[in-house]
């Protein structure tokens, strides 16, 4: 009953930017409630990952704010947001290829990892015991995801799947309040992909994150999001209940043409 | 045992031992003059590739201008020991504050380029940088310091003038160069480059090497996952620059007359070799290909000269050419060049588990 008092964790208002003379997004409102699994769907250049990265501060947004769990987080830079609680993944991966999966997992720590430069040189006592703590962390996360096998590979030789869930270890790893998964599914195939939903029900479950994510697979989409809303040309076509926005004319002609 | 741990041991301890080894073959005069002539600037040289291997093996940026810094390294140590060569003692003490406050002046220089330059990337920042080194030689040509008994007299392209002759002292003689105290010998050298390599390895193998990495591997996800980008740039840039200078030091305190014409684009890129050859991000690698680029033409290319540096470039693209070619990739499957590495490594693990299992 008292759903108004508690703020949304995420909640977008009138969010445009304008590049030149294109607005790639206008008027964008989102409300995202905690613990939400929220789809953000439309055509190729609809504008949704220009949405990501105003979300993630890599874009300064033209007009209007966004307010992570009440705090406003317009206009602040990519590594202040992270630390204020939005992690990310890429819809091109972008890992640190030369680096083993398990330090990838622990650049994601970086924040987490208390001691400083000095101390490390130095390898004082508090080195080793963040470093061990750090250690452990990183093992359980990339054991969730099943990569525990593959800790001292490098990044880069890994399977593309693997990839792409290594991307979620490593923000996960930053503690966040919201996750934003940019295509999580772009190029897998069925199988894996089926396999992803799993993963992301079961980081929602166990992490009880508030997931945003983008993604062209329907049946993913349809699978676990419980709202949505579609970006056409930057504006807002429709928002609300999965099935009932994926039934929606409006959006059928947007992807098929009309 | 960490990998990365075990590694870093090997190279340390390699490193020390065979330093420590030609020290002593040194000492009891084995070597011969040559030889023994080669051991201070080789181990100078290494302990600038290593720097220089911070920011472009670690921190994936090129730097042309590493010799900027031993530069401002080399003069200010030098300087600083020729003023107070007669007011400091013990020797060793004068010796070590030149070396610390070469160290430092270079990091000042590492911060008040690297805050403006890092804002680049690539290219752009090379030819910063590479601009960076060649100013700093011009700048050490033209300075001059004299000393007589009203203090320093400081001139910029021209001789100061109204110096009392009797007790004049010639510190900084512009283009000429100056002659600092030749204090370093070869277990001086071996000491500061221990200590180096191993704050090097250190750094490298903590939270903020692995920063450093991961800005070189992806900025942007650096960025994503919080990572401050500018100032671990900054931090391995400054480091890299004041291990640059500390080699300087070392450097000026070891030849009889020092010029700044010696700190030129030329020896930049000579450092740069070494780094790539060796590999990029390797520590060990810089120290042995240091060690066989800088010794082997010594000792039997003296009379080629310059064509060394023609030397240098065949090398470095004859080395690329059979890392990166297509051709030379399959003639390297074809041959297996790499397999009979791997075949010793699968070797030994079998050996390993074998008797394990025993």
């Amino acid at each position: 009953m008292n759903e108004e008092k508690t703020a949304p964790m995420l909640e977008v208002r009138n969010l445009s930017i304008q590049f030149g003379g294109l607005r790639a997004v206008d008027g964008l409102n989102l409300k995202i409630e905690k613990g939400s699994l929220y789809g953000l769907i439309g055509p190729n250049g609809a504008g949704k990952t220009t949405v990501f990265n105003m979300l993630t501060g890599v874009y300064k947004p033209t007009t209007g704010s966004v307010l992570l769990d009440g705090q406003n987080i317009t206009g602040k830079s990519p590594v202040e947001i992270n630390r204020c609680g939005i992690a990310r993944t890429f819809q091109n991966i972008r890992l640190f290829k030369a680096m083993s999966v398990l330090d990838n997992v622990k650049a994601g720590l970086h924040n987490q990892t208390k001691y400083t430069t000095i101390e490390g040189v130095l390898r004082l006592p508090r080195y080793f015991k963040e470093e061990k703590r750090m250690n452990e962390r990183a093992s359980e996360l990339l054991e969730v995801f099943g990569l525990e096998g593959e800790k001292s590979q490098l990044a880069q030789n890994l399977p593309y799947g693997k990839q792409r869930k290594l991307e979620i270890a490593r923000a996960l790893a930053t503690d966040p309040k919201l996750l934003l998964l940019d295509e999580p599914a772009a190029g897998m195939n069925p199988n894996e992909t089926a396999e992803l939903m799993e993963t992301i029900r079961f980081v929602r479950e166990k992490f009880d994150m508030t997931i945003l994510l983008i993604e062209h697979d329907m049946k993913l989409v349809s699978g676990i999001c419980e709202q949505i809303t579609v970006l056409n040309f930057g504006q807002e076509l429709t928002q609300g209940e999965t099935s009932a926005v994926l039934n929606d004319p409006k959006v059928v002609a947007a992807y098929l043409g009309e | 045992m960490r990998k990365q741990t075990k590694n870093n041991l090997i190279t340390f301890g390699g490193t020390a031992v065979l330093c420590v080894l030609m020290a002593v073959l040194s000492g009891l005069g084995v070597l011969d003059n040559k030889t023994n002539g080669l051991l201070v600037p080789i181990g100078i040289y290494i302990i600038l590739a290593i720097s220089l291997n911070l920011t472009v093996g670690i921190l994936g940026e090129l730097s042309l201008g590493h010799a900027g810094f031993m530069c401002i390294g080399a003069f200010v140590s030098g300087t600083f020991s020729l003023v107070f060569q007669e007011t400091i003692q013990p020797v060793w003490l004068r010796f070590a504050l030149a070396m610390i406050l070469g160290g430092v002046m270079a990091a000042v220089f590492g911060i008040l380029i690297g805050i403006p330059a890092l804002r680049l990337r690539g290219d752009y920042l090379a030819i910063v940088t590479l601009g960076f080194g060649e100013i700093m030689k011009s700048l050490a040509m033209n300075i001059y310091l004299t000393a007589d008994k009203n203090g320093l007299h400081f001139g910029f392209t021209v001789p100061p003038e109204n110096i009392d002759d009797e007790t004049k002292r010639e510190l900084l003689k512009g283009p000429i160069g100056m002659a600092a105290p030749q204090d370093t010998n070869f277990w001086i050298v071996l000491i500061v480059l221990l200590i180096c390599l191993a704050v090097l390895m250190l750094f490298i193998d903590s939270k903020s090497g692995r920063a450093c990495m991961a800005v070189r591997d992806n900025y942007i996800a650096a960025q994503s996952v919080g990572i401050n980008v500018t100032k671990y740039r900054i931090m391995a840039f400054v480091l890299s620059a004041a291990v640059a200078g500390i080699a300087g030091g070392l450097y000026s305190h070891s030849i009889s007359l020092l010029t700044a014409r010696k700190f030129d684009y030329n020896l930049s890129i000579l450092i740069l070799v070494f780094v790539v050859l060796g590999g990029l991000g390797s520590l060990r690698g810089s120290i042995i290909a240091t060690i066989i680029l800088y010794a082997l033409p010594e000792l039997f290319l003296r009379e080629a000269g310059n064509l060394r540096m023609l030397l240098y470039a065949i090398v470095l693209i004859a080395m690329m050419l059979w890392t990166n070619a297509p051709f030379c990739i399959r003639l390297r499957e074809r041959i297996g060049a790499s397999a009979p590495m791997q075949k010793l490594k699968g070797f030994l693990k079998k050996d390993k588990s074998a008797g394990g299992a025993a």
